[in-house]
């Protein structure tokens, strides 16, 4: 009944802020940049959402609400991590977290059940990419600030306050063009043949990634001599692997667009008594033991994804928070791993 | 005995259509390998590199080896109750999922949810998985047996609670194990170097050996022909003092440990547990490896053998499609196409019109017509 009596008071609260800010920005020049064509990525001033992050319940801190996901992939383990390792008083936050599963539906019920509790702020990782506009109307009456995070969503961007999130095919491009470079710093004459494993079908992951390669392959005389899902899990990373490997083509560039796949393909090799380190080994992501495979020679590169987003994502809420105008889309800072830098990331990403 | 007779005899063997699907599969294969290749020999052959036996026979026998487990277990719990177990796969990553829970006692979160060095020893690990696969099991049994609950729904219940316990077990992370020789089970044999000390894929092994010591089981003890008679009429077999009841809840603890078998091989394979994707949909494939078999689903008489070679068809079928560049997530439908036209060819309905068409072809043959009357 509290509650109850709670939300509505929010949801009028909020009604009449945005009522006000509406009236505010009702002058704002809303001519978009021309050379982002149709793209979503404005800037925040022009796109009647007004909602900044800050300390409504005057306890000092912000207290932030992550509707993340599930805990389907390492990377998605270590992302968790990171939020709840920098959401913390000491750093001006709290944090509720609340774990979809993969279930879309439920991760509906805990984006609502965020805005019930009143906190200051929603950082919305969603499963899927649909149906969102309901529940981010929702939290945009009920005066909470809502920043997307991973996945981009097809929605007015009048919605959210920003989108936050990896480049994926920027990511893919890093990995591209490493791939080039290490061709021409070592004067490789042979043909170059790649096996290509990618992730998900239809996932932004894969599309970006994919994206990347199949545009660079031809220009560059690379052939692709397999390209098959292995779906991001180790599992079906090693079983593709392996039956590409009895076809007994030849190749000498694997492109995995995740670690863990990465991780299936090179047990693969081992079991069919290839060395892994006769070839050039592209992964993704930048997983703690991934990092290691770089150190050991195993991995030659991975394109950086970055899980450890929670410094980034608190930096944003507070520059939002101090009245900064906040991009429509920020993306992470992204490099790439390889021999070079393997050792440093391992110390200073994951502190050991 | 005239050709027709003999051809007739093989035919009517419960194991013909089986081994003719298989037969298709390879025969697929070989095509599909002499396109790329320009001879059929790559298929068949088998190389020895670096300790390790390769080829595409013991690929499909290795991959078929989770499969194969289950499908034995399938095979009694259909034969018995009518009713598929489709809670397999769960029970697959719940085994794995205690399992390394129990390896890495207490030391899993800080360790990064890796297993460093094994807190029981690595037996105990084994036994853990082996007792969960017989609980799992034993309890679907008892709602199937005593509680009288339909095999399907019974067992749905672990199908979704099965890998969201699993999950809770794995702290819903991915669990590694970094210890070498947790690794074997799924891979090879290795010596301290990494060597392998066995050149043939250690799942293969382990198939071989629950194929066998089911047979044996069965051969030498009553329990097949009781499991058959149960059945074809349950009660039928209670009144002649067959304990029905028990009979199946054997059925299922037992398919229960077959999974946990299987669970064991799949966490080895990686060396982890992934309690979102171990075992995922694999209870179709070990559903459909014992209607490839050419056993009813309506239960009754069965052949283990026919189970066996119908989870190799699957995955001689899954690794060709994977060879002619499939995408794997398009591969249900593919499957789907396969397993309507073998189907078919099973069908009961079907064998009188074969029957009657190869009579046909009888009449047509001056030969045979010479043999009959003579």
């Amino acid at each position: 009944m509290n509650l109850k009596i709670k939300k509505i008071a929010l949801a009028l609260t909020g009604a009449a802020m945005s009522l006000s800010f509406a009236a505010c920005s009702a002058g704002t020049d809303s001519s978009t940049d021309p050379t982002r064509g149709d793209d979503s990525t404005v800037a925040a001033d022009d796109s009647g959402y007004n909602l900044v992050p800050r300390d409504s319940n005057g306890d000092g801190l912000i207290t932030l609400g992550f509707a993340q996901v599930g805990a389907e992939s390492g990377w998605r383990t270590a992302n968790t991590q990171s939020y709840k390792d920098y959401f913390v008083e000491a750093n001006g936050f709290k944090l509720v977290f609340l774990d979809a599963n993969q279930d879309a539906d439920k991760q509906k019920q805990d984006v609502r059940d965020l805005i019930a509790q009143g906190v200051e702020v929603i950082d919305l990782a969603p499963v899927t990419d649909s149906g969102w506009e309901p529940i981010l109307q929702e939290a945009k009456d009920a005066g909470i600030p809502l920043i997307v995070s991973d996945r981009q969503l097809s929605v007015s961007d009048d919605l959210y306050l920003t989108y936050f999130g990896g480049n994926m095919e920027e990511e893919g491009k890093t990995a591209v063009k490493w791939l080039q470079d290490y061709i021409s710093a070592n004067n490789i004459s042979d043909p170059i043949n790649i096996v290509h494993l990618q992730g998900t079908i239809g996932s932004t992951a894969q599309k970006g990634r994919t994206k990347a390669l199949d545009d660079a392959a031809p220009g560059n005389g690379w052939n692709v001599v397999y390209q098959q899902t292995g779906e991001f899990t180790q599992a079906k990373g090693q079983e593709v692997m392996e039956s590409f490997l009895q076809q007994g083509k030849d190749f000498n560039v694997i492109y995995s667009e995740n670690d863990d796949m990465t991780y299936g393909a090179i047990d693969a090799l081992q079991a069919a008594g290839k060395d892994p380190k006769e070839y050039i080994i592209i992964s993704f992501d930048g997983n703690k033991s991934a990092v290691q495979m770089v150190i050991d020679g195993l991995i030659d590169v991975i394109a950086e994804c970055d899980p450890l987003l929670g410094p980034q994502v608190g930096a944003l809420i507070n520059q939002a928070a101090a009245g900064q105008t906040i991009a429509k889309v920020t993306y992470s800072q992204e490099g790439f791993i390889d021999s070079t830098n393997a050792v440093e990331k391992i110390k200073t990403a994951f502190g050991s | 005995m005239t050709i027709s007779d003999a051809l007739g005899r093989v035919v009517r063997s419960r194991l013909f259509f089986p081994l003719v699907c298989l037969a298709l599969v390879l025969l697929l294969n070989v095509i599909v390998t002499m396109s790329t290749t320009g001879s059929p020999g790559p298929f068949f052959q088998i190389t020895l590199t670096n300790g390790a036996l390769n080829g595409p026979l013991i690929t499909i026998l290795n991959r078929s080896s989770e499969l194969v487990i289950l499908a034995v277990g399938m095979t009694l719990v259909v034969s018995c109750s009518a009713g598929t177990d489709i809670s397999v796969g769960a029970v697959m990553a719940l085994s794995g999922a205690v399992s390394i829970w129990a390896l890495g006692f207490g030391q899993l979160a800080q360790n990064d949810y890796h297993v460093k060095e094994y807190v029981v020893p690595y037996a105990v690990g084994l036994l853990v998985a082996l007792a969960v696969g017989a609980v799992c099991g034993a309890w679907n049994g008892f709602l199937v047996s005593r509680l009288k609950i339909q095999p399907m729904v019974a067992t749905l219940i672990l199908y979704t609670g099965g890998r969201g316990a699993a999950k809770v077990f794995a702290d819903g992370q991915i669990d590694k194990v970094d210890v070498a020789n947790y690794k074997w089970l799924g891979n090879f044999i290795q010596d301290s170097q990494g060597n392998n000390l066995v050149p043939i894929p250690t799942a293969i092994f382990i198939a071989a050996a629950v194929v066998v010591a089911t047979a044996l089981v069965l051969r030498h003890t009553a329990l097949g022909m009781n499991i058959q008679s149960v059945g074809i009429n349950s009660r039928a077999s209670r009144i002649v003092g067959l304990k029905s009841a028990r009979i199946i809840l054997l059925a299922y603890a037992f398919c229960g440990v077959c999974a946990a078998v299987a669970g064991i091989i799949a966490t080895s394979r990686i060396g982890g547990i992934d309690a979102n994707n171990c075992g995922k949909m694999l209870e179709l494939d070990a559903i459909l490896a014992v209607a490839l078999g050419g056993n009813s689903l309506a239960g009754g008489k069965f052949s283990l053998t026919g189970s066996v070679i119908g989870a190799v068809t699957i995955q001689a079928l899954t690794t060709v499609l994977y060879s002619i560049n499939v995408s794997a997530d398009q591969l249900p439908l593919y499957k789907a196409i396969v397993v309507v036209i073998i189907v078919i060819l099973q069908s009961p309905q079907l064998r009188p019109l074969l029957r009657r068409g190869r009579d046909g072809l009888k009449r047509l043959l001056p030969g045979d017509r010479a043999a009959a009357a003579a």
